[in-house]
């Protein structure tokens, strides 16, 4: 009854504030659901955390354009990443303490549902792909690879009356 | 212009060669092209909507509403694709068509991969056969290509090529860090490591200025412009001749045919989403293996109810592209540069002459990996997610090496195109649907491969390999696709002669991959270039003075 309960507060939410969200298409609500699993899959350390790098903008924006498609799959993933969390600590993920939101990223990696891989894949995107899609904001993920950004190697060099590398 | 002499379906690789040799010659031309015009500004460099990276979308086309396709999978389960998703066997829907985003690999295929049959006979279950040309005849065109697009590379270290008149027109790019330690390492193997060949500037050429060894290469148009496609080459001298009308975003839907069994045009789908229809004394299909293939299936009419050229249920057939296989190799010190385009040592010492297999293929260190490509390829064992995804991708984003390579298919029969008898595309004319697997000992074959890529790794240096040898549950055509309008002798079991004519239909020519027999060991891209210039002399010789000029 828990889990019924929570959907049906989740969709109140993402129908009744879509207008005062700051988000593209997400509820605050969600948002926050999303912020906590992304901080599981790419946590903070010496560099940002998945939602500090703006993945949560990432994905929010493309829910509005090419992940349209995986809309359900994102509700029905928000609802039962509340269900496990409510079930070890009563509480929705986004306010459960770290250590039960970590349990709740495992259990939902260990049942390799749909929703986990497909958000693992769109965090990941979001933290390592190009900065113009909303993640990656300042190519965090690329300086700390050691990338050059911009990159300067090639621009710096080319020079079209030496042939490259010369 | 109401009727041209030539209409060309399809402004790629071949496409743009057969414009540019048939306007220079006087022809009147329009070459027809579903996608824009990109230039080197629109390159965006975007990691993930590129040709190759597709998650979010096709930056060349086709775009993903509108177009899907429909594939079988080996459980015989049909579904519908968009065209960025992988099971599309995607190549691109603009001028240029893959040669504005690709690698740029520039092979000339072996002799022998125009002999396979009499080299190795026929495996049992497949169709594989001998192409009724050999390397000798398209020699001059392979030249022709080389230099008027323009290639870097150097072969003299690589005794295994055919015969060839000249070397490269540029020299090859300043070697690597991968090319620094993979090298060495073949030698010591008893290898014959050599720079790839390459349809890109390494020093100033056709007016254009050399590769900037940026990170952003295969799947992306070049900033720079310094990659040669039909789109900066081939397709510019074309109009330049006065001869030659580019129709982008303009879908041929049908070959038409008069009462006399010739075709007299195309009907196509125009910019504004009009039907109209180019009349014309010749029609040239160039779209590549899977739409060329469609656009004959979709030319039905009273002499030919099955699609045009396909009597013998011949069309579509033998689909075809490459198993790539290969190993990933971890180091324990840097491999890793940032100096593009990365993919820069082959060998083809494995293309052919092991006891037991049918060919084999070119082996070459791949393109640079951006940080997306490395997600899912830290060593075995490292986490998904958490701490230990994130710092596995610190340790090992600048030690890694691929070296794989194109195994040749072993093709078969029931690998092929054809109608989907529900889908339509969305200007209501039935989409591709595509079936069927290589012959198995492609895998075979691809396992080798994998296994010698991993020794390569190993004597370099690695400290840790892992074979990338996965089995594909269905053909894998995609950039590389041909075969599905085999060029041969007997209508029975082939669509154009040895012109690349229909068999059925004096005057249409197939002109692109779709006519390769077998699809070599390596990219397939100039050998496309070399039959276009080779099918548009035949084509020429052939042509008997314009009905009507404009």
């Amino acid at each position: 009854m828990a889990g019924t309960a929570s959907a049906g507060a989740i969709c109140v939410a993402g129908c009744s504030c879509r207008s005062s969200s700051r988000w593209e298409f997400l509820s605050d609500a969600q948002a926050e659901t999303l912020a906590a699993l992304a901080d599981q899959i790419i946590p903070e350390d010496d560099f940002p955390s998945a939602s500090q790098a703006g993945v949560i903008v990432y994905i929010d924006r493309q829910l509005m354009g090419p992940y349209r498609r995986h809309r359900d799959a994102y509700q029905a993933g928000f609802e039962s990443a509340d269900r496990i969390s409510r079930e070890f600590c009563g509480v929705a993920l986004a306010q459960a303490p770290p250590p039960i939101r970590q349990e709740v990223t495992s259990a939902l990696a260990e049942q390799r549902s749909d929703f986990f891989e497909l958000a693992r894949e769109h965090i990941m995107e979001g933290y390592y792909g190009s900065p113009r899609h909303g993640g990656n904001r300042d190519a965090v993920s690329w300086r700390m690879l050691g990338l050059e950004e911009p990159p300067l190697r090639g621009r710096a060099k080319y020079d079209l009356s030496k042939g490259a590398g010369s | 212009m109401n009727r041209a002499n030539a209409v060309i379906v399809g402004a790629g690789a071949a496409g743009g060669i057969v414009a540019k040799e048939l306007s220079t010659a006087g022809l009147s031309v329009v070459l027809f092209e579903r996608g824009p015009w990109y230039t080197p500004a629109d390159c965006r460099k975007d990691d993930l909507r590129n040709q190759r990276t597709t998650v979010l979308g096709n930056a060349f086309g086709p775009e993903d509403r509108g177009f899907p396709r429909v594939v079988v999978d080996a459980g015989g389960v049909a579904r519908i694709v968009r065209p960025s998703d992988n099971a599309y066997q995607n190549n691109a829907a603009c001028v240029g068509v893959g040669t504005l985003s690709y690698g740029a690999q520039a092979w000339r295929y072996m002799p022998q991969d125009f002999r396979m049959k009499s080299v190795y006979g026929t495996p049992p279950g497949s169709s594989l056969e001998d192409w009724p040309i050999g390397y000798e005849d398209l020699e001059p065109f392979y030249d022709q290509a080389e230099y008027e697009i323009g290639i870097s590379g150097d072969y003299a270290p690589d005794p295994f090529h055919g015969p060839r008149r000249r070397g490269l027109p540029m020299p090859p790019l300043p070697p690597n860090r991968e090319w620094e330690i993979l090298e060495p390492a073949a030698r010591r193997l008893g290898l014959h490591p050599f720079a790839i060949p390459m349809l890109r500037n390494s020093v100033p050429y056709n007016d254009r200025g050399p590769c900037m060894r940026c990170r952003w290469c295969v799947g992306f148009a070049c900033e720079v412009d310094a990659k040669n496609g039909s789109q900066n080459t081939v397709i510019p001298q074309a109009l330049a001749t006065g001869n030659c009308r580019l129709r982008t975003r303009c879908t041929a839907m049908e070959i038409l045919m008069d009462e006399s069994g010739h075709a007299c045009g195309v009907e196509y789908i125009d910019e504004n989403g009009r039907r109209e229809r180019q009349l014309s004394d010749i029609v040239v299909v160039s779209a590549c293996a899977i739409e060329s293939a469609r656009l004959l299936l979709n030319s039905k009419s009273r002499l030919f109810p099955n699609g045009l050229g396909n009597r013998y249920d011949q069309v579509g057939r033998h689909l075809q592209g490459h198993y790539y296989t290969g190993a990933l190799g971890y180091f324990d010190r840097d491999t890793y540069d940032d100096i593009g385009p990365g993919a820069s040592i082959a060998v083809c010492d494995y293309n052919h002459g092991t006891p037991g297999l049918c060919g084999g293929g070119m082996l070459a260190n791949e393109f640079i990996r951006l940080p997306i490509h490395m997600i899912d390829r830290l060593p075995p064992g490292t986490p998904r997610w958490g701490h230990g995804h994130k710092q596995a991708m610190r340790e090992w984003h600048r030690r890694t090496i691929i070296v794989m390579g194109p195994t040749q298919q072993i093709p078969t029969a029931e690998a092929r195109v054809t109608l989907d008898p529900a889908v339509k595309d969305k200007w209501g004319a039935p989409v591709a649907r595509i079936q069927g697997n290589c012959h198995p000992h492609t895998f075979e074959i691809g396992t080798v491969q994998a296994q010698r890529a991993q020794t390569w790794l190993q004597e370099a240096g690695a400290i840790h390999t892992t074979l990338m040898n996965s089995r594909p549950q269905m053909i894998s055509a995609g950039q590389h696709q041909a075969g599905t309008c085999r060029m041969g002798t007997d209508p029975r079991n082939s669509v154009v002669n040895q012109s690349c004519q229909l068999h059925d239909v004096d005057n249409v020519f197939v002109i692109d991959g779709s006519v390769h027999v077998s699809n070599g060991g390596f990219n397939p891209a100039l050998t496309i270039m070399a039959i276009a210039y080779y099918a548009s002399g035949a084509l020429l010789r052939g042509w008997k003075g314009a009905r009507y000029r404009s």
